[in-house]
């Protein structure tokens, strides 16, 4: 073996079949040294490491660099109110972003690749076999744990006063339910909250966004949709959450809703709609996204967040995806003015299923 | 060229052959297949129906009949109105290439007179929703913030969050908004094209039109702050890049950190 | 060597700083043979670190974060430097996100950090727990580590959906109301648990501070005290090592500490920083501004969470629809199995192996010395089995951005998923195994044959032949270093008194003698390297012998050194 070839490598505590002495090195007087203690300091090839040394340096002055431009950058760049006058000040969001990042980066992976080198290069390269001890603990400590414990415990009158133990599990039990206990004003019970929403005999329905009330006649182009909430709830999310419905209106002899009755119930219906303008929840019965892609060249209804899919010109039954039932319709009218209406709340829970539904 | 022969068996050589290739191909397609380009010739006043109508046979009536009034192929256009055939045609879906799940983008033949002639011609047939004009679809002082919800409340679920558009069923699906024009949103959102919902005037009034449309192109053309976009699609590809770019970097990384030494010797320093 | 030994005397001011503590903690002894534990080198056991140190670092970013953001639903309306949101009514907790991202200095900066520091944490601890699984480094003594690794990796689920969660964006707020939907349709006890843990209907307006007491405190003290405990036990049960010339199940070879690791960790801290800067500074990550406030009459299209909750998106993606009536209640199948039973199959069957592997292969000793994984064959094939089975799910949550960037049908890919679901885990454990049990007959070959060098050359008879180099120590080391699994008593099997053995009876023994079969089919080393079987190559299931314990390697130097190159006929 030619000695540019190989790597030499120095192994300390050579390991032989003698398992006992590996991380042992039994000097002339008897005494135990410490592997470590008799490592080289310094690595084989000191030209080398001198060479190295002053890339290492290099690359920790540019850290000294680099950080100072962090610092520079953070100072020199205004960011938001303080940005000069007609900035774009999500421009300058950028710039700040990048000559804090640049910097920062530039910095740490120089000390990174500094101390790469400096390990790799300017340590001897050696190697050390330290001897794992057994896990398992001998017999005798075993053994006298075991009495040990087993006297403590007898000591403190446990084991032999039953009484005395049982009191004690009896105490703490309720004091360890308390916790849980103090849980329970975390919120309120559900109650009739799943099965209401914000709707209404008569409430008028608004666009989302804007607040306007609709007259059909606003939508009379077929295809068209539109997101409507309960008129005077736009900032209550809490309601939105189960009141937002979308509005479609469809060529007439498009729409054909069927009639469906839970009991006596009534779910859908034709006689819901006005001027072949349906209203369905917008809220995805399979677990709450608003469901609102509307296709109007297939009538499909798809939730983009599972692929649920609900045919709108058939009372919204599932056609695909994981939602197991149809989205609910609403009752919807016109009032007196001629503004779109609902007729009553819907007559089925909105949204994801739950235990309690029936 | 016997330099270039001389060199043949350079370590370089092969590279340098494909690249050439490449680039040999490049310049042939681009001369070959010949842009769309549409003359920007200012719209007539008046419109020639005649001129639409004889444009209309020609390009569009095997598929939407002699009289627009529809055939098996493709829907009738009697009442689609002017502004659907401009947004069609001008983004050059129309005329369709192939029948598939969706008429793509294309870079359109025809001018801009002659698409308001066709528009002109199919308008009269049974009105229908007319071109917007340049004030109509002009965004200055909109209100960018009550564009942000409109657009999130209706257009989002398809468009994406930032316009980058996204998938609906059966191949279908809604494109990016990043080529469209001020006109063509407008008029997209007016006539509901293909799949997309019709949002009229009497549910998104002209002026919430043009709030939406400042949203749209605010966005587009707004910088990423935080570097480069990564497609903004999401979390799908921040996901990719943590586990390519983060991890494949470190990995790279703790190779070299934990490596063999080898330790070089000069023969001058052998003591 | 040509420098001379340093005095190895501490500066005075350094010794009487450690004297101090000496004084009181008596450290000396235990801080040495702290310091001087030794560590071996290999790149796969950084991954782990990789973890480590970013968590540190989303300590440091999260609470200069934690200095600025309001974590409150308090609708506020937005005159900030975002102009294109500006007069939109939100809530504090987001509109101080965008105070963060637009008019603090470093904000962006600090945040993005943050969040690509959360994605490689989880990228990290997945990664570090497939290297451990892989190379069973897992078994007797480690089996507690891995279980609490297991914890923190489902902490650090919950940390992350928790932390993004926070500002109460519309991608994020969707994600709440996912996780609202799914909680609500648990039996029984479903519409208690989403309104206590939402203070009521969903959105209501304590879900943002409770998360935010969570991911700030109570989940960070959590991984915290588990992070601790498990270096601690790393260190005190020593690192395993990779199977290696002179590396035995008694011993562990590498370099020490201090100053080697030391050193090392300083070098990866500061790449593992270095590269997160990198990433914060160039690539852009949850642009909350682009999302806009929550509302929850709003979605995106391409809406995921992000990649460490992507296999439950996948699960509910890819279930069809399916509830029943049960005795008047609704249970809402569609929902709950996705919820419950493929995370329950990751974390139950990953903290439940290495349990279910020392009953199926009845090895109960303790392992120091990592296994290659083409020597446990039925490991890696359910290991990558498992690794299939997260990733088809794991892709189904991005179904609808496949569809929409490759051009395939929305419904199409979920089709196929389903059916990939159960097929390609199956597939892949088959494939896999077979593969590992090729690679092992290639290892026999290299072991009787040496390995070929390159040099062609022709035989007189016209044939050419490939000249072959017999394997070096070290490369014997490796190539040898299958253990044998001991095999277990078939069922049936009698003593000399006729008893059978126990946990050889019924139907748990015939299981347990299935399993074992399986673990026990491996190709046998060739003559002179492992205990003494005979045959050559071939593939056979270990015979039931009454030692039953396999035996590493127990060639020596010179045997491997004598032979020639060998001749193929």
């Amino acid at each position: 073996m030619s000695e540019t070839e190989e790597p030499r490598r120095r192994v300390i505590g050579t390991p032989s079949s003698e398992p006992a002495a590996l991380d042992r090195v039994v000097s002339e007087r008897g005494q135990e040294i410490d592997a470590v203690a008799v490592l080289p300091s310094d690595p084989e090839n000191l030209g080398h490491a001198k060479r190295i040394e002053r890339i290492v340096a290099l690359c920790f002055i540019l850290a000294f660099f680099a950080g100072v431009g962090f610092i520079a950058a953070y100072v020199g760049i205004e960011v938001g109110p303080s940005a000069p006058a007609h900035t774009d000040l999500v421009d300058e969001a950028f710039r700040s972003n990048l000559a804090l990042g640049l910097s920062l980066a530039v910095a740490l992976l120089a000390i990174g690749t500094g101390s790469m080198l400096w390990v790799r290069h300017l340590t001897p390269n050696i190697e050390v076999v330290e001897h794992r001890h057994a896990l398992r603990s001998d017999p005798e400590d075993r053994a006298k744990f075991e009495e040990f414990f087993t006297k403590g415990a007898q000591v403190s009158q446990v084991t032999k006063r039953p009484l005395l133990r049982r009191t004690m599990l009896l105490a703490t039990a309720p004091l360890a339910l308390a916790p849980l206990v103090l849980l329970r004003d975390l919120g309120p019970l559900p109650e009739d909250s799943l099965r209401v929403t914000a709707w209404r005999k008569g409430l008028r329905a608004v666009v989302f966004g804007t607040n306007r009330p609709l007259t059909p006649a606003d939508i009379s182009i077929p295809g068209s949709m539109i997101t409507v909430i309960p008129e005077g709830y736009a900032g209550d999310d809490d309601a939105l959450a189960k009141s937002g419905v979308i509005l479609i209106k469809f060529a007439p002899g498009q729409l054909q809703v069927p009639t469906v009755y839970n009991g006596k119930t009534q779910l859908y219906g034709m006689n819901w709609t006005v001027d072949n303008i349906v209203a369905y929840s917008k809220i995805c019965t399979h677990v709450g996204c608003p469901v609102a892609l509307y296709e109007q060249t297939t009538h499909h209804i798809l939730c983009p967040c599972h692929q649920s899919t609900f045919d709108a010109a058939h009372g919204a039954k599932v056609i695909f995806g994981p939602a197991a039932r149809p989205l609910p319709q609403l009752p919807m009218g016109t009032d007196a003015d001629g503004y779109l209406v609902a007729l009553s709340d819907f007559t089925q829970p909105v949204g994801p299923s739950f235990w309690e539904r029936g | 060229m016997s330099s270039i022969i001389a060199r043949r068996r350079h370590p370089a050589a092969g590279y340098a052959a494909v690249a050439g290739g490449l680039v040999v191909a490049g310049v042939l397609y681009s001369v070959l297949s010949g842009g769309g380009a549409s003359a920007a010739a200012p719209a007539n006043a008046s419109t020639s129906i005649a001129e639409g109508k004889s444009l209309f046979i020609q390009s569009c009536s095997t598929c939407h009949g002699l009289d627009a009034q529809g055939t098996s192929q493709a829907p009738s256009l009697v009442g689609a109105g002017a502004a659907a055939v401009d947004f069609q045609m001008s983004t050059g879906r129309m005329p369709a290439k192939e029948i598939g799940a969706e008429n793509p983008r294309k870079p359109t033949d025809f001018t801009k007179t002659q698409i308001y002639d066709i528009a002109g011609w199919i308008a009269s047939l049974g009105g229908g929703p007319a071109i917007p004009s340049a004030s109509q679809v002009s965004t200055a002082g909109a209100n960018t913030a009550l564009g942000y919800e409109l657009f999130n409340t209706n257009c989002a679920q398809c468009h994406g969050f930032a316009g980058a558009g996204g998938a609906l069923t059966y191949g279908k699906y809604a494109p990016a908004l990043s080529a469209a024009n001020a006109t063509q949103i407008y008029e997209a959102m007016l006539t509901g094209p293909e799949a997309m919902p019709v949002f009229g005037d009497g549910t998104i009034t002209p002026a919430e039109k043009r709030d939406i449309i400042a949203y749209v192109i605010n966005t587009r053309t707004e910088p990423n702050p935080g570097g480069l976009s990564l497609g903004r699609t999401g979390p799908v590809t921040e996901g990719l890049v943590a586990w390519l770019g983060g991890l494949g970097f470190l990995v790279l990384i703790a190779m070299w950190l934990t490596a063999k030494r080898r330790d070089r010797r000069i023969e001058s320093e052998q003591e | 060597m040509s420098t001379t030994d340093d005095d190895l005397r501490v500066p005075p001011a350094l010794r009487g700083v450690g004297g101090w503590f000496d004084d009181r903690f008596h450290g000396a002894r235990g801080m040495r043979v702290l310091m001087r534990k030794v560590f071996p080198d290999h790149w796969s056991f950084m991954l782990g670190e990789i973890a480590l140190w970013s968590f540190v670092i989303l300590l440091l970013t999260g609470t200069w974060l934690a200095l600025f953001f309001v974590p409150s639903m308090n609708p506020t309306v937005y005159h900030g430097s975002y102009a294109k949101l500006d007069g939109l009514t939100m809530s504090e907790a987001y509109a101080s996100t965008l105070r963060i991202s637009f008019d603090i200095r470093g904000g962006l900066l600090i945040r993005q950090i943050h969040h690509w520091a959360a994605d490689l944490f989880m990228v990290a601890i997945m990664a570090h727990m497939l290297r451990v699984f892989f190379t069973g480094a897992y078994r007797k003594p480690r089996e507690v580590n891995w279980l609490i690794g297991i914890a923190l990796f489902m902490l650090g689920m919950l940390e992350g959906l928790f932390g993004y969660s926070l500002p109460d964006d519309q991608l994020s707020g969707a994600g709440l109301r996912i996780f609202e939907g799914v909680l609500q349709g648990i039996p029984i006890v479903g519409t208690y648990t989403a309104f206590f843990l939402f203070g009521g209907p969903f959105p209501g307006t304590s879900i943002v501070p409770r998360m935010y007491i969570i991911h700030v405190l109570l989940f960070p003290g959590l991984i915290l005290a588990l992070v601790t405990a498990h270096l601690f036990i790393m260190f005190h049960q020593k690192h395993t090592q990779m199977p290696a010339l002179g590396n035995t199940e008694k011993n562990v070879v590498g370099q020490p500490f201090w100053p080697y690791f030391l050193l090392k960790g300083q070098a990866w801290f500061f790449f593992i920083f270095g590269g997160l800067v990198v990433l914060a500074t160039f690539a852009q990550i949850n642009p909350i501004w682009l999302y806009g406030p929550y509302s929850p009459l709003n979605i995106s299209s391409a809406s995921q969470p992000d990649w460490y909750m992507g296999i439950l998106e996948g699960s509910l993606r890819i279930m069809p629809a399916w509830e029943i009536d049960f005795l008047g209640h609704t249970l809402t199948l569609s929902v709950f199995i996705p919820f419950a039973v493929p995370l329950g199959i990751i974390f139950g069957g990953a903290a439940l192996w290495p349990f279910f592997e020392q009953w199926a292969t009845g090895d109960r000793t303790e392992h120091n010395v990592n296994d290659r994984p083409r020597n446990a064959p039925v490991r890696t094939g359910v290991g990558v089995a498992a690794v299939c089975f997260y990733g088809v799910l794991w892709a189904e949550g991005a179904n609808d951005v496949l569809a929409d960037k490759f051009q395939i049908p929305l419904y199409t890919i979920t089709w196929i998923a389903r059916i990939a679901v159960f097929v390609v885990p199956i597939g892949a454990y088959f494939v896999t195994k077979r593969i590992c049990l090729g690679l092992q007959r290639k290892d026999t070959e290299l072991l009787t044959h040496g390995v070929e060098i390159g040099i062609i050359r022709q035989l007189p008879s016209g044939e050419f032949i490939e000249e072959a180099r017999p394997l070096e120590d070290d490369e014997r080391a490796i190539v040898a270093s299958k253990k044998l699994p001991p095999a277990l008593p078939l069922p049936g099997q009698t003593d000399d008194n006729g008893v059978p053995a126990p946990g050889s009876r019924g139907v748990a023994g015939w299981a347990r003698s299935v399993a074992n079969r399986a673990f026990a089919e491996t190709v046998v080393l060739p003559e002179g390297h492992a205990d003494g079987h005979n045959g050559h190559g071939g593939i056979t299931a270990h015979e039931p012998a009454p030692a039953g314990i396999g035996h590493g390697p127990t060639t020596t130097p010179e045997e491997s050194a004598a032979e020639p190159p060998h001749e193929e006929e």
